[in-house]
Parts: structure tokens; C-alpha cells; sequence
């Protein structure tokens, strides 16, 4: 087990395409690590670096305090999971766990020792003999997870492990490597692009966009407290709604009303013209189905929902909005980093399953205001971050970095963001 | 209408075995003649009287089992070198990117479009000044010429269906790139290497042209040469017979062969390998 230093991390390919920029990050000892980002971002190309599979450009990348940039992947003694498993047709099951052993001259009665011992944590004792092509996707997972921890690596890297299966089995899937990870307490860094599992899994979550780094904090910390537009908007689900929004006082005007927001968080977008607020879906809530006394009309506006999704314990309202063009632009833009094609800007409200509004109801919806976010539309920047609570966020600014590279990733291969990772 | 189809294919199928089994049925049934049986005026399909004297007198033949001596011997090593030098080839081909990759390619193609009887001249001056002339390695750089394009070829088709992740994944087990090459990929690519073994056995156990023009003695003719020196005594009576036997014998490798790697001929060996 080893601690897993990236420090100021370049890929650049052969034709130019600068893939990974100056990435660093620090995984500690035993540290579950989510690298996530949309399709393009270069979070796979940095695992690659860090197993040795693709070379680092520039930069330094430190395991267990010894720098790897020139080793082979045999000598970084890590193992990996690779996104469509990469099993050993041609062998069985137990061949394929015990694969690395075998290349490692480990004598049979140790490699039986310990192929036996992975298939029990992983329940594959029934299927020791049978060749990868007879198994289940899910199987198929197990085997590739027990060819992994049948070594004694110094970490584990998985590449969107569980992106091949259902989803039924991706969730128990998910449960069962969170569980092995605290069991075998070993550094771990997973790829995905699949914000649930980011949120579930990781210890810290290092959220990357055209190769950088753009927060790398607690999922709660990313969740509660995104430095930027695009943290804020790819984290969540459903994700965060973004309006227009003008700061007078304490009061932020935004296309149903006005609400009354902490001085503190004002002060600090003061003066800075039309603004993003940024407002969770969880945070809004019908007015008629929240305590009395938190309702007050600086907390409260009418609107007319759209469309109701009823889901049982909560139901998601959907509430149309016009934004003016200078925040619109910016706001499709986002859309489109995020994988996303918005057709109109609209209020996405969660309520509770309680809650009786109905299609085409005019609602009153009450807002917490304590948790609005204001971003600057130029930068994307989060004025109102509380950064005693954000983790690690870069100098510089990165949102406007990445659009930078992304700019320099399309000079070389026009519509990269549309690339596979 | 199923039933009309299906009688229809069986019809045509029967015809066609009839059409290349036929001449085949033939020869075996001349082998059992007796010399005398052959030579009669009007000769019936099924031996009247059969017998095992050609088979003991072709055994007993020295010059022939000689001949299938040098024929075993030099196709298995052309066989064996051929496959691997394509392996490395077709390798290097499917994985690496480097300048002249398709020069590389349309040449072994190229190489592999002469016709043998326009290098025979060639082939016989130079071998005849290098003393290659009547050997073994004679016969066996020619046919490892001829076949490796068509080896190559084959290979790299199926090496370039081996994901990458396989060697990837055995280089991060801890495998060199050797390891992951020999362990890995070339048990995926089996089938196409058991595919490419069997087309350069069956090219040069069966080759005349350079067989007859590249030897002198039965110091490395092969069979197909030696079978075209069963005269017999009479110009004008050749020993069928003896030539069906000899024609028997030389075919009876091919079928145990191709009997025996049809199994390692698996299509879809690799299925499973990624998600499925």
C-alpha cells in the first residue's frame, strides 16, 4: 500500500493534443480517489499515467515515494480493473486470478492459497473452472476484481468499472467494491463518469474538465460548497438549477421574486451587475408542506409548474423560465461541457412526495435561501464559496483554463469533447 | 417450401460432392487394382479383385520413401519458420506504427503475386552458385517466401482483433511485453496461427514446380517430384496403379491434418475476452 503523489501531471499527444494539464493531486494511504468528469476530460489518460500505460509528458508522479515516470507498469506492482475487464479468454476463472501470481513464480501451493481465498471474498468459488466467455457480465466483473486484489498491489486503479452493466447490478456492484476497499484498506482511484458513483464511493473526488483539475474535495464538500459553475452543475442529480440573478443588499431579484439571502454571502457578490444564482432542486420545496414558521414571503414565490414527475417519496416540478441572452449563452455553453442539450432554461424543483401541486397549478414554492450560490457569468467563479469548505481548489481560474484547452484541444481534433474517454 | 429447399441444397450438395469426390473415389479404387486389372481395355469402378500389393511395393520403393522423408521434412520446417517469423511479422504489423507500414504490406503481397515458374530460372542459377542446389534449404527458403505474405496477412487480421487490453492488462499483472505476447496473444491468435500453419504445410507439401527444378537426386526431392518419375518399364503403359497409391499416400497427411486442427480452428475463441 503506497500514497499516490501527482504533481503538476502534462500529457500531451503526438499531434498536440494537450489531454492532461498540469494536474496535481495527492491520494493518501488507503484514500478511496473518484476521478470523474464528462467524456473527454482525460481523467482515464491520468489513470493510465498513473498504472504506466501511457507516458507522462511532464510532471512528476510519486507511489509509495518513489518516482514512476520511467518504470514499467510490471515494476509499479499495481493493479487494475479495466473498463471492459480485460479477462484471459483462453484461461479459466482460477487462471485468470491467478495470473499475475504465476507471472510473479509464486509456487502452486501459494497461488491455490491465495486464488482460493480472492474467490471467497468474491464469491466465485463455483465458477473456478469455467472459461470468462460462459460467465455473466456481473461474474465478469468479479473475476477482473479478483485478478486485482489476488496480488498484494500497491493500489487499485479501476477504469469505469461498472459503465458494462445494468443498473441493478452497477448499484451492488458499487456497494461491493466500497465494502472490499474498507475491508483491504488500500489506495484506491477510480475512474467515472457517472456522478453517483463519484458521490457514493470516493473519500475525495477530484473533478476534472478538458484535463483540469477543477475542485478536489469531499463529495459533501463538493456538493455543498462547488467552486465553480461547472463543479456546481456536475455534481448532483438532478442537477443544480442556474438563473439570472441581480444582488441589491441583501436581497437577490431573480425571475419569480426576490428572496432575502445571509449578509455575508451578499457582501460578497456585490457590485458585479447580473450574477448565476445557483440553487439546489433539494432546496426549494412547496411552500404548503414546510413548517409555518420558516415560511415568510422574503422565502417565497408563485409560479406556474409546467410538469410534475411523482416519484413516490418526492416529485420533481419543472418550471419554465426566460433568461436574458447574455446569461443564456453562457448558461447553454455549460450545458454542453456537461455532457448535457438543454432545450429551455428551467426551474427543476424537488418536492415532497407530500406535496398536492399538480400540472398547471399556479404553486407557491418556498426557497432556502441560506444555500443559494452566486456565480460571476464571466468566470464561472463561485463568489459565495466558503472555502474553509471546499477542499483543494487550484489557483488561477480553472473553469476559464479548461476553456482555454479545450480551444487548443479543438484546434488539433475538432469536436474532442465529443470523444469517448 | 422448407421441405422444396431443403431437398433442393441436398440435391445440389450431392452433385457437387459427386463432381470433386468422384476423380478422388476413382484413384482409390485404381490403388486396390492389380497392374494387370489396369491395363485391361475397359476397366470397372470397383476393383474386381482387390488387393494390397501396390501399397507393399510402393513402401518397399526406396526412392519414394525417401521422397516422402524430404516432403515431411521439408514442410514442417518450412511450415514452422514461415509461422513464426509471420508471427512476429504480423505482430509488429497489427500493433506498432511505423513508417512503411503499408510499403511492408503491399510488398509481401506483391512477392507473393509472381508466378513461381518465372523465378525457377532465376532461382536455379542462383542456388546452383551458392550450392543450395539439391538440398533441403533449397526447397525450404522458396517456400517460406511464397507462403509468409499470405501468413502475414492472415495474422495481422486476427491480431488486430485481440483488444489491446489484453496485453495491457497482462503488462499491469506484472508480465514483460514477451510474457504478455507469448501468454496472452498468441494463445488468442490460435486459431489464425493454426490457419496460416495449415495453408504453408499444404502449399509446400504439394508444390512441383521448384520441387522438379531445384533437385537432382532423391537427396531432397520431394513426393510430388519423385511421383512424376513412375514411368515403369513402358513408355506407353504407365503403372496407374502404382501412381494412384503413390497419390493415395501422398493425400492421406492432408486429411489426418486438416482432421486434426479443424478442432483448434475455433472461430470465436475470443468471445468473452470483453464485455459480451
Amino acid at each position: 500500500m503506497a500514497a499516490i503523489e501527482m504533481k503538476n501531471i502534462v500529457k500531451q499527444y503526438g499531434d498536440g493534443f494537450p489531454a492532461v494539464n498540469d494536474v496535481s493531486i495527492d491520494v493518501e494511504d488507503g484514500e478511496f480517489l473518484i476521478l470523474v468528469g464528462p467524456s473527454g476530460c482525460g481523467k482515464s489518460t491520468l489513470l493510465r499515467m498513473i498504472v504506466g500505460l501511457e507516458d507522462i509528458t511532464d510532471g512528476d508522479m510519486v507511489i509509495g515515494g518513489k518516482k514512476v515516470n520511467d518504470l514499467a507498469p510490471r515494476d509499479r506492482n499495481l493493479s487494475m480493473v479495466f473498463q471492459n475487464y480485460a479477462l484471459y479468454p483462453h484461461l479459466t476463472v482460477y487462471e485468470n486470478i491467478a495470473f499475475p501470481l504465476r507471472l510473479a513464480g509464486k509456487p502452486d501451493s501459494e497461488v491455490d492459497e491465495k486464488v482460493r481465498a480472492a474467490s471467497k471474498t468474491l464469491e466465485l468459488d463455483e465458477h473456478l473452472e469455467r472459461k470468462p466467455g460462459n460467465l455473466s457480465g456481473g461474474q465478469r466483473q468479479r473475476v477482473a476484481m479478483g485478478r486485482a486484489i489476488v496480488r498484494d498491489a500497491e493500489a487499485f486503479l479501476f477504469d469505469e468499472p461498472l459503465s458494462n452493466l445494468d443498473a441493478k447490478l452497477r448499484g451492488q456492484m458499487r456497494t461491493e467494491i466500497s465494502r472490499l476497499q474498507k475491508r483491504l484498506g488500500i489506495t484506491t482511484v477510480y475512474v467515472t463518469h457517472d456522478q453517483t458513483e463519484a458521490m457514493t464511493l470516493g473519500d475525495r473526488v477530484a473533478v476534472l474538465k478538458r484535463g483540469v483539475l477543477q475542485q478536489h474535495a469531499t463529495p459533501r464538500e463538493l456538493y455543498e460548497n462547488p467552486c465553480n459553475l461547472f463543479v456546481a452543475g456536475f455534481i448532483g442529480s438532478p442537477p443544480m438549477n442556474f438563473l439570472p440573478a441581480t444582488v441589491k443588499g441583501n436581497q437577490v431579484e431573480l425571475p419569480f421574486g426576490t428572496v432575502t439571502i445571509p449578509e455575508d454571502k451578499a457582501a460578497k457578490a456585490q457590485g458585479k451587475g447580473l450574477l448565476i444564482a445557483g440553487i439546489r432542486p433539494d432546496h426549494f420545496e412547496d411552500a404548503n408542506v414546510v413548517d409555518s414558521d420558516k415560511v415568510t414571503d422574503e422565502a417565497t414565490f408563485k409560479a406556474t409548474v409546467d410538469v410534475v414527475e411523482w416519484l413516490g417519496n418526492e416529485a420533481y416540478a419543472y418550471i419554465p423560465f426566460e433568461a436574458p441572452p447574455e446569461v443564456e449563452k453562457q448558461l447553454q455553453q455549460l450545458e454542453r461541457d456537461l455532457d448535457g442539450e438543454s432545450l429551455r432554461t428551467q426551474l427543476v424543483v424537488s418536492l415532497d412526495g407530500a406535496s398536492r401541486i399538480a400540472e398547471g397549478d399556479e404553486a407557491t414554492i418556498w426557497v432556502d435561501a441560506r444555500k443559494i450560490h452566486l456565480f460571476d457569468p464571466a468566470t464561472g467563479e463561485n463568489l459565495t464559496m466558503d472555502a474553509e469548505h471546499a477542499g483543494i481548489v487550484p489557483g488561477g481560474n480553472a473553469m476559464a483554463k479548461a476553456e482555454e484547452v479545450g480551444e487548443q484541444q479543438d484546434a488539433v481534433q475538432p469536436g474532442s469533447d465529443q470523444a469517448t474517454t | 417450401m422448407k421441405t422444396k429447399t431443403t431437398i433442393g441444397t441436398w440435391i445440389g450438395f450431392i452433385l457437387i460432392m459427386l463432381w470433386c469426390l468422384f476423380p478422388v473415389a476413382w484413384i482409390l479404387s485404381l490403388s486396390f487394382k492389380s497392374e494387370g486389372e489396369t491395363a485391361t481395355g475397359s476397366p470397372q469402378f470397383l476393383p474386381k479383385d482387390p488387393t494390397l500389393d501396390n501399397y507393399s511395393a510402393i513402401l518397399d520403393n526406396g526412392d519414394f520413401t525417401r521422397a516422402l522423408v524430404n516432403s515431411f521434412g521439408i514442410a514442417i520446417i518450412a511450415t514452422a519458420l514461415s509461422v513464426i517469423f509471420a508471427t512476429l511479422a504480423a505482430y509488429a504489423i497489427a500493433r506498432l506504427e511505423f513508417k512503411g507500414k503499408r510499403l511492408v504490406l503491399s510488398l509481401a503481397l506483391a512477392i507473393a503475386m509472381f508466378p513461381v515458374v518465372s523465378l525457377v530460372g532465376p532461382l536455379f542459377d542462383m542456388w546452383s552458385t551458392f550450392g543450395l542446389f539439391n538440398t533441403w534449404p533449397g526447397l525450404i527458403i522458396p517456400y517460406m517466401s511464397f507462403t509468409l505474405p499470405l501468413a502475414i496477412w492472415t495474422l495481422s487480421a486476427f491480431f488486430r482483433e485481440i483488444p489491446w487490453e489484453m496485453e495491457q492488462a497482462a503488462q499491469v499483472d506484472g508480465a514483460t511485453s514477451w510474457q504478455a505476447f507469448r501468454k496472452v496473444i498468441v494463445p488468442l491468435a490460435a486459431p489464425g496461427v493454426f490457419t496460416a500453419a495449415i495453408l504453408t504445410f499444404f502449399f509446400a507439401w504439394n508444390e512441383f514446380v521448384l520441387a522438379i527444378s531445384l533437385t537432382s537426386t532423391t537427396a531432397s526431392r520431394t513426393v510430388p517430384a519423385q511421383m512424376s518419375f513412375f514411368v515403369g518399364p513402358d513408355p506407353f503403359n504407365p503403372p496407374y496403379a502404382q501412381l494412384a497409391t503413390a497419390s493415395v499416400i501422398v493425400t492421406l497427411p492432408v486429411i489426418v491434418i486438416v482432421l486434426l486442427f479443424q478442432r483448434k480452428i475455433v472461430a470465436g475463441l475470443t468471445s468473452g475476452a470483453v464485455k459480451g
